[in-house]
């Protein structure tokens, strides 16, 4: 399909057209048949969910769309044309656009410079950036997405470099938009704004498909949902026909209990004391602006709050990542900031990290190696240097087992598992040191249903056992449901807590937003000094950048 | 180390559906596909130059492997290649591209020369291990600096390492013509930049009269052994392949990441410097001499080094195995030219073709096998594993844990 095809003005009149057709698609990888009989199409003004769990295939089956895999057996029909996609860029001609989890940005490049980038300039072999920017323009505008086509990708929040993914696709005017778990790096506002955009792009006439695994969200956005198990079709529902315990029961091929708030624990002397903590983003900006607070033994507390609100810097400055600007950090009665993350694990403390691909694991480390990346000096893993095979073997085999990490072997590098478990490897690592603190951030983002369900239960466990456990999570629900006491953190400082048990989700929504109960307006618009900073600051930080929007900080 | 692969039938089959053959394919005939196209490649060459490729090939390989003389002279050659190469496979498992082997090796041979001249009357039994020590203390100094740079201040590694070489290389002309020239005149009447002839209780000793087979061929390869077991037996060495494989994650499990570093390029300048200690005191001159250039001492053996480390996978026990075969390749050329009058750069020649097939092929089928572990997860379009993540040649000879 050529772009001159499908302007938004005739689009309207296609409703209902199939945009996409797959028929008997089959995707075999050596040892694993991802798509099996895949059936899928997508009609022009639709919102068309695949709903299912990671590893379930969504992803592979919008690979073939794009070019990116070539299907075994199956045909591809667009527009009613049987179609060959043979890479992306054929995928683009055919007006294929695709919204990746890791966005396809050059971060040195502007905005207009990222959307022009694979488009013929309208000026020959000189760029037209003035036409690009001022299209830009156009239609962040027509659509309500705010981007600035002069920013340099490096300074935006994640939100925003989707919007400019989503400026990318409208520019190109592509017919048919796959969005592959788009709202994981998004706050709860920006997911609404989002959903309102891609409503009205599909009012334009245009197809949409929607990856998820998120129940709630599905149900939001949906005109109507494929359910994939194992590469097979499950089922599709219209918005009409679907609850939300009928897709997860879909999704996981048997019924699961809604998950209740644990009793609390005994709480015991304080662990992890944490006074007037400032620390540094990346840029140099005052990332941390004097957060205090404490947990206690047999606590668990949830630091809730909306993405790129200092709560990265403050845990990494907890673990020894970050070195602190000021302020301390008391670990079982000793001071431990300005520490390395080594003593500070000997202090007592256990971390799983954000980043989990990142600096969870070594990617390309077998399980085992990975399970011994903290311990591999230990005496009981090492003797004089030389690491102590037998004993390490019937550790990993341990902790594998214990908390059910699914892995072909102990040989099998941490890359080829699936994300939810890399985070039990992680878990398994971090809980068999015995931490007294226990810091975990995000602990099931992207991570499916059972696996999250047995992630929470293994933290309360913990809080059970007596260990200091503090979660930090953009997911409210994971917040309010495990957490004995919650707190929010907003524009790099808390700005209030809440009791899960009490507390509505407004309420918590509110203070994520910036709004104080008692002042009753967002903390942004009041003066830097005062409204923005707990009381116990004693002093006011340094001047601010000018007040960024929700998510938009650091 | 980086090889950008231009689309061609193969890539292609691999990642259509008809790829399991392709992968297969790849798996197990890359190396010897690879040896094929560069030997068919080098008869081109010799066809062009006039000579009978059959009779050339012949001379090389009786050059090289054939008989105990040829044997012997190989292994000789392929001592510093081994130990450059064991240098470059601890670095380059710490994720530190030592392209300093030369200086390091200059560096090496000066020091343990300097040693043997200073203390000449030591017996031998002190002697030969102290100037061994001393070169690979040399060695060790010249790679310490861009380690520490690289892991303190982020200094590129490449350029450090190679300015060192040219720093190295002065030094070297500086010493060899000034303090540490032999004083008595040459036949030709003035000073040639040479020391004299070092104490022999240093010397080498011949380990199998009739050959040149000197005590350095054993060190070297229970040196490739011993960095072997470093890398996959020990802590340390869990450490470094740690951090060359992710900074960050090594970083958050504690591990002290700048000092890894260090160590490791200091350990692999060591080797070098080792090299160059052999290739002084197992020379048949027995003194330090030089052409008033690098490779006039090492023989390229500190780029030459690389390509064996990167053909043996970075593993240092097929190291052993790469080392022996352009150690004979060298040896080898030598007796083509006699041979057929085919200029003995002929086998550098293919020697950089085996290299770029082998390498090549590797990424292909490293690239195949991320694209069949790609089901496992939605992780689309993630750059394919570099080479030295993983020993191409031994599937089993890495990371068994």
């Amino acid at each position: 399909m050529t772009m001159a095809a499908a302007t938004p003005g005739d689009a309207t009149g296609r409703a209902g057209v199939p945009v996409l057709e797959m028929r008997n698609i089959t995707k075999r990888f050596p040892g694993v048949v991802a798509n099996n009989k895949v059936n899928f199409d997508v009609r022009a003004g639709e919102v068309h969910t695949l709903f299912g769990e990671n590893g379930a295939g969504k992803s592979t089956l919008m690979r073939v769309v794009y070019g990116l895999y070539h299907p075994d057996e199956g045909e591809i029909r667009l527009n009613g044309q049987r179609v060959s996609i043979s890479s992306p860029s054929s995928a683009i001609h055919h007006g294929i656009g695709m919204i990746h989890q890791h966005f396809m940005l050059v971060d040195t490049l502007t905005v207009a410079e990222n959307v022009a980038l694979g488009t013929r300039s309208t000026r020959g072999p000189l760029t037209g950036l003035d036409t690009v920017a001022a299209r830009i323009v156009e239609l962040s505008e027509r659509y309500g997405l705010k981007v600035d086509p002069q920013a340099l990708i490096w300074q935006l929040s994640v939100g925003e470099r989707q919007r400019v993914e989503i400026i990318k696709a409208l520019y190109r005017d592509v017919e048919l938009l796959i969005l592959d778990e788009p709202t994981a790096v998004l706050t709860p506002t920006e997911v609404g704004d989002l959903f309102t955009v891609l409503r009205q792009m599909a009012s334009d006439g245009r197809g949409l498909v929607f990856i998820s695994h998120k129940v709630h969200e599905v149900l939001d956005l949906s005109d109507r949902i494929t359910v994939l198990r194992n590469g097979h079709i499950v089922g599709t529902l219209a918005r009409a026909e679907a609850t939300r315990e009928r897709l997860v029961e879909m999704m996981v091929g048997h019924q699961v209990a809604a998950e209740e708030h644990p009793p609390r624990g005994v709480v015991g002397a304080p662990r992890l004391v944490v006074k007037d903590l400032h620390v540094m983003s990346d840029r140099a900006t005052d990332a941390v602006r004097g957060v205090s607070f404490e947990v206690s033994s047999g606590e668990l507390v949830g630091i809730a709050g909306v993405a790129g609100n200092g709560q990265r810097e403050l845990a990494e400055a907890i673990a020894g990542l970050r070195p602190p600007v000021r302020g301390s950090i008391r670990l079982n009665d000793r001071e431990m900031a300005g520490h390395g993350p080594a003593a500070i694990r000997s202090a007592g403390l256990g971390y799983v990290p954000e980043e989990r691909m990142r600096d969870g694991v070594v990617g390309d480390f077998s399980v085992a190696e990975n399970l011994l990346l903290v311990d591999y000096g230990s005496s009981a893993y090492s003797q004089l240097g030389f690491l102590r095979r037998g004993a390490i073997r019937r550790h990993c085999q341990e902790l594998v087992a214990d908390f059910n990490v699914k892995t072909p072997n102990l040989e099998t590098p941490a890359r080829s598992l699936s994300g939810g478990n890399i985070q039990k490897l992680i878990m398994a690592r971090e809980l068999s040191a015995q931490p007294q603190v226990l810091l975990v951030a995000q602990p099931t983002r992207g991570i499916d249903v059972s696996a999250s369900l047995y992630i929470h239960q293994r933290l309360v466990a913990q809080r059970d056992s007596g260990t200091a456990t503090i979660i930090i999570s953009e997911d409210l629900d994971e917040v309010m449901t495990i957490s004995d006491r919650i707190l929010v953190m907003y524009e790099g400082t808390i700005i209030g807590s809440a009791d899960p048990r009490t507390a509505t989700r407004e309420e918590i929504g509110m203070l994520m937003a910036g709004v104080r109960p008692s002042a009753g307006q967002p903390a942004a618009a009041a003066p830097p000094t005062s409204a923005a900073n707990p009381p116990s600051t004693a002093q006011p930080p340094a001047p601010q950048p000018p007040a960024a929007p929700p998510g938009g900080g650091a | 180390m980086r090889e950008r692969v231009s689309d061609g039938p193969t890539e292609a089959m691999v990642a259509s559906g008809r790829g399991r053959w392709g992968r297969f394919l790849l798996t197990w005939f890359a190396l010897p596909s690879a040896l094929l196209v560069a030997l068919l490649f080098g008869a081109v060459m010799m066809l062009a130059l006039g000579a009978d490729p059959i009779a050339g090939y012949r001379a090389l390989l009786e050059g090289a492997f054939g008989g105990s003389y040829a044997l012997s002279s190989t292994a000789i050659q392929a001592v510093p290649l081994l130990l450059v190469g064991v240098g470059i496979c601890i670095a380059f498992r710490a994720n530190v591209f030592n392209i300093g082997g030369e200086g390091q090796i200059a560096m090496g041979g000066l020091l343990s020369a300097a040693t043997a001249l200073v203390f000449p009357d030591l017996p031998g039994f002190i002697l030969m291990p102290l100037v061994l020590l001393a070169g690979a203390l040399g060695g060790a100094i010249w790679g310490a600096i861009p380690g520490f740079f690289k892991a303190n201040y982020n200094v590129n590694e490449i350029l450090s390492t190679i300015m060192l070489n040219l720093v190295a290389v002065q030094v070297m002309n500086y010493l060899l013509a000034g303090p540490m020239v032999d004083q008595s005149p040459s036949s030709v009447g003035g000073l040639i930049p040479e020391t004299k002839v070092l104490p022999a209780s240093a010397q080498l000793p011949i380990l199998i009269s009739g050959t040149q087979l000197h005590l350095g061929v054993p060190i070297a390869v229970l040196v490739a052994i011993g960095v072997y077991i470093l890398l996959w037996r020990t802590s340390f060495g869990f450490q470094i392949r740690s951090v060359g494989l992710s900074r960050s994650a090594s970083a958050y499990a504690g591990m002290p990441v700048k000092r890894t570093i260090t160590l490791a390029m200091t350990l692999s300048g060591a080797m070098c410097g080792l090299a160059g200690a052999i290739l002084v005191f197992g020379s048949i001159s027995h003194r330090m001499v030089s052409d008033g250039s690098l490779t006039g001492f090492t023989g390229s053996a500190g780029f030459n080094g690389i390509v064996v480390a990167l053909f043996g996978g970075l593993n240092p026990l097929w190291t052993i195995v790469s080392a022996y075969l352009f150690g004979g390749m060298i040896v080898g050329g030598s007796a083509l030219q006699v041979a057929t009058g085919v200029p003995s750069d002929l086998v550098t020649a293919l020697s950089g073709t085996i290299v770029v097939l082998v390498v090549s092929l590797e990424y292909l089928r490293r690239r195949a096998r991320a694209q069949s572990l790609a089901v496992a997860g939605p992780r689309a379009a993630a750059p394919p594993p570099l080479p030295r993540n993983a020993p191409p040649l031994a599937a089993g000879g890495g990371g068994d844990q």
